[in-house]
């Protein structure tokens, strides 16, 4: 009689089941915070559905025929959904080698008699588990690279406000380092921003800029000639002690390009440049009116 | 006589690479308490030439050295690439220089910045670039 590993789980499908949400719930990763029992269960119930189900019709060591892609499928689906909800590798490895403990526990206890079978099928399920525990890493990867790919998207979206300070004034706080990307997306918001709003003055703000070096220094300037360009005066404000010093000894030259120390002293220029006066208000001018 | 207190190296391949590489110059700059200017120059100086190592030399490491002399503590920083090396030295180290379209101060400057500058480079074979900065130069 020639054995059946496929018949043997498809019969113990049950008992596999059980044992591994045994071996699940016993485990001290589990995180009953990110995911129900009831959630847990119906995974682990679909893909042991679907595992037993292939092993009777595919190839054990050949994961790339198309009919595992169903089980390939699951597996994905779950290692994505994990990889978003904040499972830690470790967690998400636990669920799979769990399974391949649950299905060597079921072999064993079903070969009783001839040891040579069991280890011929149990390096079969092994090999298939390893597989699949594969798959599930690179899968679960991709779904954190995916995570890093949106927040870094996010980042460089919200790093860059255009904010309109006075009528005619535009302040653009730059904040970590500026590279070449960072450079266009500056430069197109603000030259946008000085089309919309028709001002006339821009001040980058460096201020949280951490290192100027010469290339930091050239988008800069591009940065202000561009501005120039479209009619509207760049002033360079947050330039720190240290950076100013730097910059010297770099051999920068920025003498074009008006440079003051604080966003303060900036908005002060701005403000002399378009004729406007921030006054304190003052008493004795009433003073002088009734008297 | 220059001992090396501590080695640290570092893959530069992307330009991801470069803000990792000046974090970790600073930690160690911060660590033998040098002072902030000296930081930023020497971060500033690591900076250039770990993009010219990226821009010319396709990447390459940097080594991060602690170091001492007496009682001098300073970060000695090692740049090594594979890329095409440069013909001429004299040239590279012109400010104003560039066979890119940059400023061309990466060399001159980042020499400026630091107490211990050298430059060896092969033609085929690459460049390494040496600088150091003690703590209170």
């Amino acid at each position: 009689m020639s054995f059946n590993l496929a018949k043997l789980l498809e019969k113990q499908k049950k008992n596999i089941l059980e044992l591994w949400m045994k071996n699940q719930l016993s485990d001290e990763g589990l995180r009953e915070d990110l995911i129900s029992n009831e959630e847990l269960r119906s995974q682990s119930e679909e893909l042991v559905s679907s595992i037993v189900a292939n092993l009777g019709k595919s190839d054990v060591s050949n994961l790339d025929d198309e009919s595992w892609s169903p089980v390939i499928e699951i597996l994905g689906g779950i290692a994505i959904t994990r990889a978003r909800q904040g499972f830690s590798p470790r967690e998400t490895g636990r669920f799979v080698f769990s399974l391949k403990e649950a299905l060597l526990e079921v072999l064993q206890k079903e070969i009783t008699n001839d040891p040579a079978l069991l280890f011929q099928e149990s390096v079969k399920i092994n090999k298939l588990m390893d597989n699949l525990s594969i798959v599930t890493f690179e899968t679960f990867i991709k779904g954190r690279e995916e995570v890093i790919l949106r927040q870094t998207d996010e980042i460089a979206e919200i790093s860059t406000p255009v904010i309109r300070v006075w009528d005619g004034i535009l302040a653009l706080p730059i904040i970590g380092t500026l590279d070449s990307q960072r450079t266009q997306i500056v430069m197109e918001n603000l030259l946008q921003e000085i089309v919309e709003t028709g001002s006339s003055i821009a001040i980058l703000d460096i201020s949280g800029v951490p290192a100027v070096d010469s290339l930091v220094a050239q988008h800069l300037i591009k940065t202000v000639s561009a501005t120039r360009l479209m009619g509207a005066e760049c002033i360079i404000s947050g330039i720190r002690p240290e950076i100013a010093q730097t910059v010297v000894h770099l051999g920068i030259d920025l003498s074009s390009i008006i440079t003051k120390a604080s966003l303060a002293s900036a908005l002060a220029y701005a403000f002399k440049s378009l004729k406007l006066e921030v006054r304190k208000q003052s008493l004795n001018t009433n003073h002088r009116q009734h008297g | 006589m220059i001992l090396s207190l501590s080695k640290d190296n570092i893959e530069v391949v992307r330009e991801q690479d470069v803000v990792l590489l000046r974090n970790r110059v600073k930690e160690v700059a911060v660590k033998i308490k040098m002072g902030l200017l000296n930081q930023t120059k020497l971060i500033t100086a690591a900076s250039e030439l770990v993009r010219n190592m990226l821009r010319y030399g396709n990447g390459g490491t940097c080594l991060i050295e602690v170091v001492s002399r007496g009682r001098d503590n300073g970060v000695r920083l090692t740049f090594s690439d594979q890329g095409p090396g440069i013909a001429d030295i004299g040239q590279a180290m012109r400010d104003g220089f560039s066979t890119g379209k940059s400023l061309g101060l990466g060399l001159p400057g980042s020499k400026r910045l630091v107490n211990e500058f050298d430059i060896k480079s092969k033609v085929g074979e690459g460049t390494t670039v040496m600088i150091l900065k003690w703590a209170n130069g």
